[in-house]
């Protein structure tokens, strides 16, 4: 155990900083750190941000030298976050591409798909979304009806995805779709690779409970996309996708967990500021979060070694998904409790519209957390089931 | 011992949910929750004048129907279930009861027959932009001069403030603190020196307004100065209203939860099959059984007006506010991805359980004053 930077890794921590004090500057510095994956606030500042952030290589700094990436470690990536999120940078744009399509792409990708996609992510000029769910496959996600037949050199693609975050900003969307027609759960399928902007290719806002309209439905009605845009062997797209759930639960989620010690900090401020950090109900939920966020701090610090011992995650990225969402979801309460009655108003947009603070938000999105990426009963399944070697529940 | 309904009460239950599902189904919800005013001028009209709701708990002597805080806890709950967007939360509980508790009997008889019948809209102003619930949260002061009071200051959160045609300030006499110099005024919602201003409320379905008052000419209710006990009983009798409420709309989401927990099926079966799913709506079903049964008993605490109320009342208000808004919580995580939409109804009571959790003060605060009132 040791957790000093070792001199190599205190080279590099010395070149994230330098970096970001060079160009973390004016219009990027005043966005400030903002609210998760799918926050669109300043969202065209963020992509001429992400845009200098792609031509230094700090997009797909742990993709292989020959795709533009600089091979950072897991150390590294880690360092990096850390020195990110302490300089109040801004929410990363690319969660959908860089932080899930990506590493399945390169896990799954040809050689030709890899030199076709990657670069484009890196230089910011393709967005990704990630067409998993359906009306009636959710949790239960292997009993997707989307399909897509072969038409001569193209994939067709029929039927409907929801709860797509950022559909409406994507310019991809890796589809989960079932290829072989008669085939049931999770055989039979594809992970295919198509471009959103296209005739066959509907999406339809829908507002979420904070006002805002973050994820959409999604209708493929003959949307096609060239035969060579599957991901992985044809009907094998399970494993693809598992893959991708993978990261979700697992790394792609570790830049969001030092984003709460910002929050943290923002609502340490205000409870000093408005004297409920000396009502001792308070302190106590506060030094709680605290607690709690140190404690995932360190799982996550142990669930990386394992990552790095045995080349991945596995099922133990449940007990940091479900550690974290619960933990956000109770300090979006404890946030309110800190509000006062304060809590009790929001603000407007300049249209009027139901608008939310950075407060508010965390206290609504936090709900969401605890059902995407694997809903939090779903996690604890896994752990029992996967994890502690309990017999499966009958489904 | 009988601790159940009468068959008038169950009757009147089901009067007011008959009109209720008639006229507040959540498309007027949504329509009203959107307008500046928040609520129907024609039903709350039809309210007043042919079910009589306004003055239900109202002494008939003063224009009501003279029947108990029970009755009044049952259309309480009734309107929560289907969060109705009408100031008589404001109007009716809170004014009509500090009104009672505060005024003289002329001031009784001029007042709360306006507000019985529903042609006045009443509120009470009392927290300021600090937040608090209690006595030392007031400090705005009334002035006197010449016999005349007047008030300048800034009341927050001031349920319907917006709209309403009287507004009962709580407010206390020069160079006091403490319990000492709580005073009750009556003021125009129109008066001069007053400016209203709605706020953006996180809960939709319930307004709010900020008052500022510069010099504003106000008429004393009741004596000025010794307002406390009225004030504070005022309070008591809002946390157990307010507790029936949260009961009506935490029994609305488990019955939202059960019913989406049989039809929802993932791996082939319902998800209410599933024990995490199964566990979660029998836990509401206690926690929801079990606020009931504390609103309830509260309600009769309010209605006999005995010793109990002010334990009673700080207890329903910490049990109730922490059961309804689990169960609108869990409710949204029991409908997955469509819970957390705008479009689908578990937000506003999610919201409106927040709301109502921390107004008149949050568990901790109602956790306290029992702690007080109980001697520990
Ligand atoms: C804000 C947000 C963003 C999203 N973004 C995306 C996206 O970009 N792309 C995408 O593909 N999807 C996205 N999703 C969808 C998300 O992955 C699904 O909502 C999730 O998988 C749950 O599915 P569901 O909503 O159909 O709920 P259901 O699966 O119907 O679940 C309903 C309830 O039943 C429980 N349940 C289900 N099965 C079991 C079981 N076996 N045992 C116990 N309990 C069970 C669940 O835990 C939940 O509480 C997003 C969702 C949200 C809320
Ligand atoms: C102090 C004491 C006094 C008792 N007195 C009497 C007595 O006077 N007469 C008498 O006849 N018995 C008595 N019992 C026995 C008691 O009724 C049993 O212990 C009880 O029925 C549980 O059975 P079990 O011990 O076999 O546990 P099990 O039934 O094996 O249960 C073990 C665990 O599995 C859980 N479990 C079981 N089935 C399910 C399911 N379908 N879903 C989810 N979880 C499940 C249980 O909740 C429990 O946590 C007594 C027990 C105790 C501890």
């Amino acid at each position: 155990m040791d957790f000093v930077d070792t001199p190599a890794e205190a080279a590099f921590r010395a070149e994230v900083r330098a970096w970001l004090g060079e160009y973390l500057r004016g219009e990027f510095a005043a966005l400030g750190p903002g609210n998760g994956p799918s926050d669109e606030t300043g969202w065209d500042v963020r992509v001429e941000w992400e845009k200098l952030l792609g031509a230094d290589r700090w997009v797909g700094l742990t993709w292989p030298k020959e795709y533009g990436g600089r091979a950072a470690n897991l150390a590294e990536q880690i360092i990096f976050n850390e020195e990110y999120t302490r300089a109040g940078a801004p929410t990363r744009l690319s969660f959908f591409g860089e932080g899930l399509f990506a590493p399945t792409l390169i896990q799954y990708g040809t050689e030709e798909q890899k030199q076709r996609f990657l670069p484009k992510i890196q230089a910011v000029e393709e967005m990704w979304c990630q067409g998993f769910s359906e009306p009636n496959a959710g949790s239960d996600l292997a009993n997707i009806q989307t399909r897509a037949v072969l038409d001569g050199d193209e994939w067709v693609i029929t039927g409907q995805k929801v709860w797509t975050t950022l559909a409406h900003r994507a310019d991809w969307c890796f589809v989960v779709c079932r290829t072989e027609p008669d085939s049931t759960s999770h055989h039979g399928l594809t992970y295919l690779l198509c471009p959103m902007d296209q005739p066959g290719i509907e999406v339809r806002p829908l507002r979420q409970m904070t006002g805002s309209a973050e994820f959409n439905e999604v209708f493929f009605d003959g949307a096609r996309t060239a035969k060579e845009n599957a991901l992985g062997p044809v009907g094998e797209g399970w494993k693809v996708a598992m893959a991708t759930l993978g990261f979700e639960r697992g790394t792609a989620f570790m830049s969001s967990q030092l984003a709460f010690e910002g929050e943290f900090a923002d609502i340490l401020r205000i409870a000093q500021k408005n004297g409920s950090a000396r009502e001792p109900a308070l302190r106590d939920e506060l030094a709680n979060a605290y607690a709690g966020l140190q404690v995932m701090k360190y799982n996550g610090m142990r669930m990386l070694t394992n990552l790095v011992k045995r080349g991945d995650v596995g099922p133990e990225a449940s007990i940091g998904k479900l550690f974290w969402t619960t933990w956000h979801k109770r300090f979006g309460e404890t946030a309110m409790s800190v509000l006062g009655a304060d809590a009790l108003t929001v603000q407007r947009s300049q249209d009027g519209d139901y608008e939310v603070d950075d407060l508010h938000y965390i206290f609504m999105a936090s709900r969401a957390e605890t059902i995407y990426a694997g809903a939090s009963e779903i996690q604890r399944n896994i752990i029992g089931e996967r994890v502690l070697g309990l017999p499966r529940e009958p489904r | 011992m009988n601790f159940a309904f009468s068959e008038e009460q169950e009757e009147l239950r089901r009067t007011v949910r008959q009109f209720l599902e008639a006229k507040s189904p959540e498309t007027e919800v949504r329509r009203l929750m959107e307008t500046a005013e928040g609520y129907d001028t024609s039903v709350w009209k039809q309210m007043g004048q042919e079910l009589g709701l306004q003055g239900l708990a109202i002494p008939e002597e003063h224009g009501g129907q003279g029947f108990t805080f029970i009755e009044l806890g049952i259309v309480l709950e009734e309107m929560g279930r289907v969060l109705l967007c009408a100031p008589y939360f404001a109007s009716a509980v809170l004014a009509a009861n500090a009104i009672l508790n505060a005024g003289t009997d002329e001031q009784k008889s001029a007042l709360l027959p306006g507000i019985a019948s529903g042609d006045t809209i009443a509120t009470l102003a009392f927290t300021e932009p600090s937040g608090k619930w209690d006595a030392a949260g007031i400090t705005l002061e009334a002035i006197e001069s010449g016999g005349k009071f007047t008030l300048s200051g800034e009341k927050m959160f001031v349920i319907d403030g917006h709209v309403a045609d009287l507004i009962v300030v709580v407010a206390r006499t020069a160079g006091t603190s403490g319990t000492d110099g709580i005073s009750f005024f009556t003021v125009r919602g129109d008066a001069e020196g007053l400016t209203r201003t709605s706020l953006s409320t996180m809960d939709m379905t319930r307004k709010q307004a900020k008052l500022e008052f510069n010099n504003v000419v106000a008429e004393p209710l009741g004596a000025p100065g010794s307002g406390w006990p009225a004030f504070s009983k005022t309070l008591d009798q809002a946390a157990v209203a307010l507790s029936n409420e949260m009961m009506g709309g935490a029994q609305k989401v488990l019955e939202m939860s059960v019913e989406y927990a049989k039809v929802r099926v993932q791996f082939g079966r319902p998800i209410g099959s599933f024990q995490a799913i199964k566990h979660k709506c029998a836990d509401m079903l206690l926690e929801v059984e079990s606020g009931k049964s504390a609103a309830y008993y509260a309600s009769w605490a309010a209605a006999e007006d005995n010793d109990e109320l002010p334990v009673v009342a700080a207890l329903s208000k910490a049990y109730c506010s922490e059961a309804y808004f689990h169960a609108t919580a869990e409710n949204i995580q029991i409908h997955g991805g469509i819970g957390f939409t705008w479009e689908h109804p578990a937000h506003l009571y999610f919201k409106r359980a927040k709301s109502s959790e921390i107004y008149l003060g949050d568990p901790t605060y109602h956790r306290e004053l029992l702690a007080q009132r109980i001697g520990i």
